[in-house]
Order: C-alpha cells, then structure tokens, then sequence
C-alpha cells in the first residue's frame, strides 16, 4: 500500500506542534520504519498525550488497589463497575473537564458531562445520577463570576434536559484555581449484572458502526489548526470549543438502551478524548484484532474534511460499535427511529493494523501492538512535600469567641450553602431520589423497581492535600467513605479524578505519588477499592500548580432505602459525637477565615479508628437508632451541628467542651473520623459505643428555635440560616 | 434563495432577557441605551426562486412554527 | 381507567409519571409515540410528560405541538377526552393551542429546581376531586420557561370562568410575589380548559407520590382521575 508520507523536516517540525517529544517521535520512526503522513503522526499524537496514554501517572496509578469479591471491571474500561446486590450492577466514573470550562464555561462543562454520561451507558447501564466536583477561584479574581455562572449553567443545562438527575457535588474557591477551575463530573448509572458492555472488539470480518451525530471540526487539536497548511480553504476560524447537544444525547441513551435489549452489540466504545482515534485505536487493540475504516463513510457535518480531520475531531454525541454480522439492520431500524446518524464505516481484519482510507487512498497504516506496548511511560522525578510542623492549639489565640467565628464560618464561600447551585440542578427527575441535595452527607438515589438505593458523594480537602498530599490523599478517601457511611450505607467503591499540576516539576509528581500512596493506604483499609478514574495534569495559574486536587467519588449501597437517614436535626433528640477530637486546628478553615493563617500540618486519618467508628455509626443507623447523622468536616464540630441545626430549623443546647481543650479548638478543629449523632436515648448509644470501643461523648440536646452555645448566648438558626444562604446569591446576582 | 426570519417578543410581553442586557449594558458602562429586545434570527435555505412565493413560504413557516404569534411577532427578508 | 403517555424524542418524565399513575390506578399506562397518528381504542386519558421535547430548541413545546400524534390528540379533546400536560407538557398545550397564553423564560432567567406550594382553585374536576377546596399542596418545579403569560383579557377570562386550577402561593398559603418562583402572571401555576378536561400544569406531582421519595403531596391528583376516569 502507497501512503502519502511526509517530508522528514517537516515531520519532525509537526511531531513537535503536535505535542511528541523528540524521543517519542524516535518511537514513531521505529515502528513505522518510515516517515508517517499527517493523519498517522495526529493518531500517534493524541495516543500518546497525556490525556490519553497517562504516562506520567501510569506507573504511580498501579499502587491503588482495584480489587474486592464485589469489583466486576476495575479501570480500564470506560467505567467502573460493582456488583451491588440483586442481580445489579452499578456502573460509574468522574471525569475531568477543566481546560475547556475555563475557555466557555458553559460548553466546557456541559460537554463534560455529555461525556461522562457516555462513558456509563456506553456499558449497557442507565445513568441514573449525576455529581460533580467543582474548584473555582477566589470569586472576585476577574472573570470568576462568568466562569462560576457558565460552569452551572452549563452542568444542569446538560444534565436537565437529558433526564438524569444531579444529586450531588462539593465546591470550594480558593486563588490558586483563579487561572484554572476544575470541572470534574461524575455519572452512576445501572445495569443488569450479567449485561455489561464492554470495548473490546472480536470478529475479524465484523462491520464496525459509528452512531450519533456528525463530525465536524470542534475541537481539533489548537496546534494543527493554527497552521494554515490545513486549510487550503480561507473559511472562518474553526471552532476549538466542542458544542453539547444533550438533546441527541439523550436520543443516543434510548437508542443505545433499546439495541442493548438485543444481541446486536459486539463491543461499544463512546467517542471521548480524540475521537474516532481513541475509540477504534482502543477497541481493536483491547480485542487484538485490526480494523479498517473507510472514512468518506463517516457521517460529516462540514464539507471537504480530511481524513486527519475526522480522526482527531472531538464532536459530542458519537460511540463507535462493533455488531454481530447481519445485525445492522436491527441497529439501523432502533437508530432511525430515533433520528441519529448510523453508518457502517469499516470493519475487523486479522492484520493486526488500523488502516484508514479516504476515498480508496490509504491515509494511515499503524500497527496496534507496539502503538500501546511502545507508548512512552515515564517515572518523573518527585520532590517530597516539606512536612509542616503541627499546630498547638494552645498556641492559637481565639480573637473573636465562639458566636462570631460560626456567624462567620456559616457564610464563608466554602461552608456557605450550595442552594444556588443546586436550585439549578433537576434533582428530582426519574422519581427515585430519596436524598436530595443538601438533605444528607451523600446523596441516596433508589433503584427503579427496588427497594435497594445508591448513596453517592464526591469529596477532597485541596488544602490539606497541598499541606502533605499523603494524608490528603488518605483523608479524601476517608472522608468520601464517611460521607456514605453517614447515611447508613455500605460504602463499596471509588472513582477517583486525579487534577494536579505540570508533572514535569518534581514538586507536582511528588504531590501525586504522594496522593496516591495516602490513597491506596485508605483504600485498602476501608476496603473501598478504585475501580475508575482519570487524571488531569497540567492545570496551573500564573506558572503556580493548582492546589493538588484529587477528587474521590464515592458509592455505596443500602439493601432498603427506608434504613438511609439525612442530617436533618428533628427535636427532642440527644446529640452524640462519636470520635476522637484533639482540637486540630492546623489547616482549619477556622484558622483561615478567623485568623487569616493557611499553615500547620492537616488533620492525620487514623485508618483503624476511621473504620471501627464508622463501622459502629452504620451498625447503628441500620439499627433504627439514629434519627440523624452528620459528620465531622469543614469548619468542625460546632458547624456540623450547626448545618443539621439549619436543615430542618431547630435548634439544639450545648454541653461545655471538655476542660483539657481550648474550646475554640474543641469547637472548630477538624479532627477526623467523626460523626454526630442525634440519638433518642444518648446513654444507651454511649454504652454502645464503650462496649465498640468507640469514643462517644454527649454533647447536647435538640429543640427550641435556636443554637444554644455552652456559653448559654442562643443563636437563633433562623439568622444563621440567612447568613448560611446569602453568600452565593449575593455573590453571584449581586 | 436565502430568507431571514425576524422572531421578536411582541410588544407589552415580558422580556427579562433584554432587561438583563440592559442592564449588563449599563453595568459595562454604556450609557444611553433605552430598551433593549432579544429576539432570535433563524436563516433558512429556499428551493423556491420565486421571490414573492419564497416570502410567502417562508411567512408561512413562521406563522405555523418559527413563532408563537401569542407572544412574539416576526418579519420575514430574503437574501 | 386507561391511560397513555406520549414520548417525544428528549421526553423525559415519562417513567416518573407511568410509577404515579402506575401506583393509583394499579395499571401501566400506555406509553405512546409522537409519530402515531391515533390513540389506542378506549383511551381514557392522553398525559404530555414533562422534558426537552426536541431540546426545547426553537421554543419549549414547539415542535412536538406540531407532531403527528397532536393531531389526535386535538381531536380527543374536541371529544371532551381528558388531556394533561405537565411542564414541558404544559408548554405543548400552550404551543398547540389547547390552553391559551404561553410559557415565558423564567422571571430570574435561571432554570429552578425547588419545592413550590401550590393552592387548588376548584374541586369540581377530574384532576382535583381528591382535593379539598383551597387545599395547599406541596410539590416541585424543575423548568427554565414555567413564566405563565397571557394578555389581560384572556387573564380575566380564565379568572372569570374559574378556569384557573392552581395557584403558586406560601406553604402558608399566600398567594405572594415570593411564592411565585418564576414568575407567572397571577400566580397560575396551572390552568383548565373551559370543558375542565385538559389541565396543564408547570410542578411536578407526579414526583410526589411515594412516601420513600418525596412524600405523597401530588398523588391526589392521580387518585383523583383514577377515581373519576374508573371505567364502568
């Protein structure tokens, strides 16, 4: 076969545009044993960025733990997926978007979300929720508000219309994310256990289909298009930016759901990150065979793309599938029905190579093997953290009293209320959600037709990760952990979205291989393996990293969703804090927005009694003991009942903190490992606890109107509840 | 043939989104601007190239579908 | 009693509203596409679910106004059939002209996803029989365009003819500008059409109608046509 080569010099000047280091493009050479033509070096390109390869955390990723008798597929396919009890399957994954959010917030996000969704039902399981993490900075850093506003918008814009309800998420601001706001989505989905789908392609001879919408130009590598050699033609710039369409999405769900229901599929594969590159690259190399694919076939939005266009196009709303022979008719039917474009544009062969025509003329012609088995892998240098030194509570003066400082925590943008977020967010549709937001520490979601229910959280604390990013790494995980155990479910496993800054700084990697480590230690401990994930690397402000930002998603489970429980404060309950508390005040976000200090080590995870209390808190709630549970995090004890105090509006009257503590530090340290818990009879729950060998200590009793502070001032929860509410719509529409 | 389709709120129907122009206008610093419209500009591609028929056709799209004629007016402008 | 949901293409309450009308009348409803051009035999009620029929491009409700199975749907309620349109449903009834007025965006130019408390107006329907007069009833919206709009005399008509069916009010039952989230021109959250038998509505009931969920505020509205569409 001839293929259009091109001229040494300039091979090498594009390899470089294109991203490839020189070394890398050594590897090029070696295994074409030629000069590649201009779609083989974007294929290679984009298989081995980042993005796509992972290898400058590959070799790290390898030390969390994946497996567990419940772990149906760990990473590696599109998604996640656990067994989760009757015959089901739970099926999820997070997934950055945060380069595009910053450039259009609102198509960024939204088209982050339209991939994720994909990235679950392209498995066989309806999403059934969505969740998000979000990192902004400081609000009034320029340009924040418009970011803040298209980055929500653009979430419930996609996740509205398409039906799938958004239940849950965090956000925090802080100015390291001024230049570079994370926008990191998360999709659960459910599928019968015994039909997942998966990537892999078999069956040389089978024709491979591409359904969805069209190809255009969106999203084509900035590099490439900024050379003018690509565009014979003067048309307008090309558009960068993907635009979603959550209309042919959910058009794609149906029509993906209704050809799953029969046995067409061979393997399915969505179109993310690099497009059709990825997605037929991914499939015949997992599946050992070759494909071909004849690319004046692909369905195209625009007139006179090339074939290295359509290869490295991002356009949304696409999968790539392999059918069974003689099934296209059943997918063409399924697929016209719902209006999108299906065409077969190639099939399997035995060659082991992918092979792209246009119009009869070969464009590319790449062996799989060594594209994956020689894609670079690099173990960069790291530079560990310095350790800060811990911080005496009894060195830190408390300038303003226990009143004021929760007046002030309250309604601190990253305590302040979510409402405004989530009032944008459809949290309701599919008339399964048990927990909405704000209602309790995970969402709880309940399956169609089944008593059993989801709970689902995203977590981390960036600013513990950036003071020592191993027990950040560990926290995040357990805080994750503790979110679901908070609500009464069996927490199962993680997904975890790794956004860190250039790798190639030592100080970076030695904050993601420490994360990692902190990771893995909680994961096995807490038995909460990672099954999903994806890394973003590369996000700095100003040539200063962001904060080390490893997002945790956590799922788990609850056999009957009458058992969850929110953290809603009913009256005439006891409250119980069960937990160790030392009064940690370093890295406190009462040390940051009361004493203006960001300093001291973070708050240390003890993994044993991590998951001996959060074990005995489950066991109790499942017992039918506890009316409602919150646990300990940002802000501290006094804030995590003041937020149960705010949920339903009554208060509660607080015993004094014990004599051995500075009662700021008592009151706002964030010591781990802990949940409060408003009990009906606290003496029987304490004896428990004693006999788990759990510490447990009374701390008050609900009622009344307001907030009662061992002080005995009385903080009515209505103002503190206007306080807690205000921040974001005055910030945002102010 | 290219027709212009025109969709505009009628008048005396709420528009808080050339309210909220408006005002983001103004925040911006310009100064002297009365009201302010949103409406949308839907472009549409003919066989027919009879200009009057075209117009025609075209008015008749937007009376049956391109606008709600309970709230929004249109104005139809061929190429 | 025999009920059928229609599909759109990007309809997606539909299996919300199959469960609430699943669970008070003990029967699947039918679900129905927007290609057919008629309605089973012996449809006892046509609903319009809620979601972004055609991406809500162009306008909410637009284009699935004008699909095949409108047509039938236009000649059932000429039949004095019972029609209900929820959100984007509501939108649907507007945009076909079988409820006056129209839709707008949202007063705050932002999609709302919130609890609402709504005032049932009258009790003489097939919808509200269930309800006491003047009952407040919780329920959610989740809409970017639930702006109900119409010109003052189609207003005062609908007032006069007692064709409004609820009202946005407090969970106190005022009817004030702060219960009227989006906007809407005399707090209508839903109206009737003059033989009472086509509701369109903008909340979402059918969201509450399990107490595991959200509470069973909504389900008197289905008990109330299951009671008053029983087949005989």
């Amino acid at each position: 076969m001839k293929i259009d080569t091109l001229a040494p010099e300039r091979a090498r000047q594009l390899a470089a545009e294109f991203g490839l280091k020189p070394d890398e493009y050594e590897r090029v050479l070696a295994i074409l044993g030629r000069e590649p033509s201009l779609t083989e070096l974007g294929i290679f390109s984009v298989m081995w960025s980042e993005h796509c390869s992972y290898k400058s955390s590959r070799v790290w990723l390898r030390e969390l733990p994946t497996k567990a008798p419940w772990v149906i597929h760990g990473p590696g396919e599109n998604a996640g997926v656990i067994d989760i009890g009757d015959g089901l399957a739970a099926v999820f994954k997070m997934e950055s978007h945060n380069h595009p959010s910053f450039i259009e917030p609102y198509q960024g996000a939204a088209t982050g979300v339209g991939g994720i969704l994909r990235d679950v039902f392209t498995m066989g399981a309806r999403p059934i929720a969505n969740l998000n993490a979000l990192r902004f900075g400081s609000p009034d850093a320029p340009r924040m508000k418009q970011v803040i506003d298209g980055v929500v918008r653009g979430i419930g814009g996609y996740g509205n219309c398409v039906g799938v309800p958004t239940v849950g998420g965090e956000v925090n601001f802080h100015p390291r994310y001024n230049g570079n706001p994370l926008v990191n989505a998360m999709t659960v989905g459910i599928a019968p256990r015994d039909r997942i789908f998966l990537s892999a392609a078999a069956g040389v001879g089978n024709p491979v289909v591409y359904v969805g919408s069209k190809t255009g130009r969106d999203g084509i590598h900035g590099a490439t298009m900024a050379s003018t050699e690509f565009s014979a033609d003067s048309e307008e710039k090309r558009p960068t930016v993907q635009i979603g369409d959550p209309f042919a999405e959910k058009l794609l769900i149906e029509a993906c759901m209704e050809l799953m229901a029969t046995d067409a599929i061979v393997a399915i594969q969505d179109m993310g990150a690099a497009g059709l590159t990825s997605s037929s690259v991914e499939m015949a190399g997992k599946g050992g065979v070759g494909i071909e694919l004849d690319m004046e076939r692909v369905p195209q939005r625009e007139q006179g793309m090339s074939a290295y266009e359509m290869m490295l196009s991002e356009s949304q709303e696409r999968m790539l599938m392999v059918l069974r022979p003689g099934a296209e008719h059943i997918a063409e039917r399924i697929f016209t029905k719902w209006e999108l474009d299906f065409a077969v544009i190639g099939r399997l062969t035995e060659t082991g190579h992918i092979v792209i025509r246009h119009n009869g003329v070969v464009e590319a012609d790449i062996p799989l093997a060594p594209l994956e088995s020689e894609a670079p892998l690099y173990r960069r240098p790291t530079a560990e953290t310095p350790k800060q030194p811990v911080l005496d509570p009894a060195s830190v003066a408390d300038p303003v009293g226990l009143e004021a400082a929760l007046t002030t925590l309250v309604a601190c943008p990253d305590l302040c209320s979510r409402r405004w977020i989530w009032d944008q967010y459809d949290s309701m549709v599919g008339g399964q959600t048990a927990k909405r937001p704000g209602a309790a520490d995970a969402a709880v979601v309940r399956i169609e037709d089944h008593r059993r229910a989801l709970a689902m959280t995203t977590d981390t604390t960036p600013r513990y990760c950036l003071a020592d990013p191993e027990e950040g790494g560990r926290q995040a995980v357990a805080e994750a952990w503790r979110n679901l155990t908070a609500t009464g479910a069996l927490p199962l496993a993680v997904t975890d979205n790794m956004n860190f800054g250039n790798p190639e700084k030592p100080e970076i990697m030695g904050q993601f291989a420490a994360a990692v480590r902190g990771m893995a230690s909680a994961c096995t401990a807490l038995d909460f393996p990672v099954v999903s994930g994806n890394v973003s690397l590369y996000n700095e402000t100003e040539g200063r990293g962001i904060l080390p930002t490893p997002a945790i998603g956590g799922v788990g489970v609850l056999e009957d969703v009458t058992q969850a429980i929110g953290l809603a404060l009913p009256a005439g309950t006891e409250l119980v804090l069960i937990g160790d508390t030392q009064g940690w005040l370093g890295q406190s976000l009462w040390l940051r927005e009361i004493s203006g200090r960001e300093e001291g080590a973070p708050p240390p995870v003890d993994l044993t009694a991590e998951r001996r209390n959060g074990d005995f808190v489950r066991a109790q709630i499942l017992s039918g003991a506890v009316r409602a549970c919150h646990d300990c995090a940002d802000g501290g004890l006094l804030v995590t009942v003041a937020e149960m105090a705010m949920a339903s509006g009554i208060g509660a009257t607080l015993l004094p903190s014990p004599a051995d503590c500075p009662a700021h530090a008592f009151w706002f340290g964030e010591d781990q490992g802990r949940y409060v818990l408003a009990v009906a009879d606290a003496t029987a729950l304490i004896a428990a606890a004693e006999a788990a060998g759990v510490p447990a200590r009374r701390l008050g009793r609900s009622g009344g109107e307001g907030l009662v502070l061992p002080d005995g001032r009385s903080i009515s929860v209505a103002s503190l509840r206007a306080a807690h509410e205000a921040t974001l719509p005055a910030l945002m529409e102010g | 043939m290219k027709a212009k389709v025109v969709v505009m709120p009628k008048a005396g129907v709420l528009d808080p989104q050339g309210k909220a122009i408006g005002h983001a206008l103004a925040g911006l610093g310009f100064e002297g601007v009365g009201e302010v419209r949103a409406g949308k500009v839907i472009e549409l591609e003919l066989a027919e190239t009879d200009p009057v028929k075209a117009k025609a056709e075209a008015e008749a799209m937007a009376r049956k579908l391109l606008a709600n004629t309970v709230i929004e007016s249109f104005s139809v402008s061929l190429d | 009693m025999q009920a059928g949901i229609v599909m759109f293409p990007g309809t997606n309450r539909e299996r919300d509203m199959a469960l609430a009308l699943q669970r008070a009348t003990g029967r699947k409803p039918a679900i129905l596409w927007h290609r057919d051009t008629e309605l089973p035999a012996g449809t006892d009620l046509v609903v319009l679910p809620g979601g972004f029929s055609y991406g809500d491009y162009l306008r909410c409700g637009a284009m699935a106004a004008q699909s095949p199975i409108m047509r039938a749907i236009h000649e059932f309620a000429g039949r004095g059939g019972h029609v209900l349109g929820v959100c984007n449903g509501f939108q649907m009834l507007a945009e076909a002209g079988l409820l006056p007025g129209a839709l707008l965006r949202n007063a705050s130019l932002r999609f709302l996803s919130m609890d609402c408390h709504m005032r049932v107006e009258r009790t003489d329907t097939a919808y509200t029989g269930r309800f006491q007069r003047g009952q407040i009833f919780r329920s959610t919206m989740a809409h970017g365009d639930g702006n109900y709009f119409a010109d003052e005399a189609t207003l005062d008509r609908l007032e006069g003819e007692g064709l409004v069916a609820l009202r946005y009010t407090t969970a106190d039952g005022q009817v004030t500008e702060a219960a009227n989230l989006n906007g809407s021109a005399r707090n209508i959250a839903g109206i009737l059409s003059p033989n009472l038998r086509v509701l369109g509505l903008m909340p979402h009931p059918e969201n509450q109608v399990d107490p595991l969920i959200d509470g069973t505020d909504g389900l008197p509205l289905f008990e109330s046509l299951a009671e008053a569409l029983a087949t005989a």
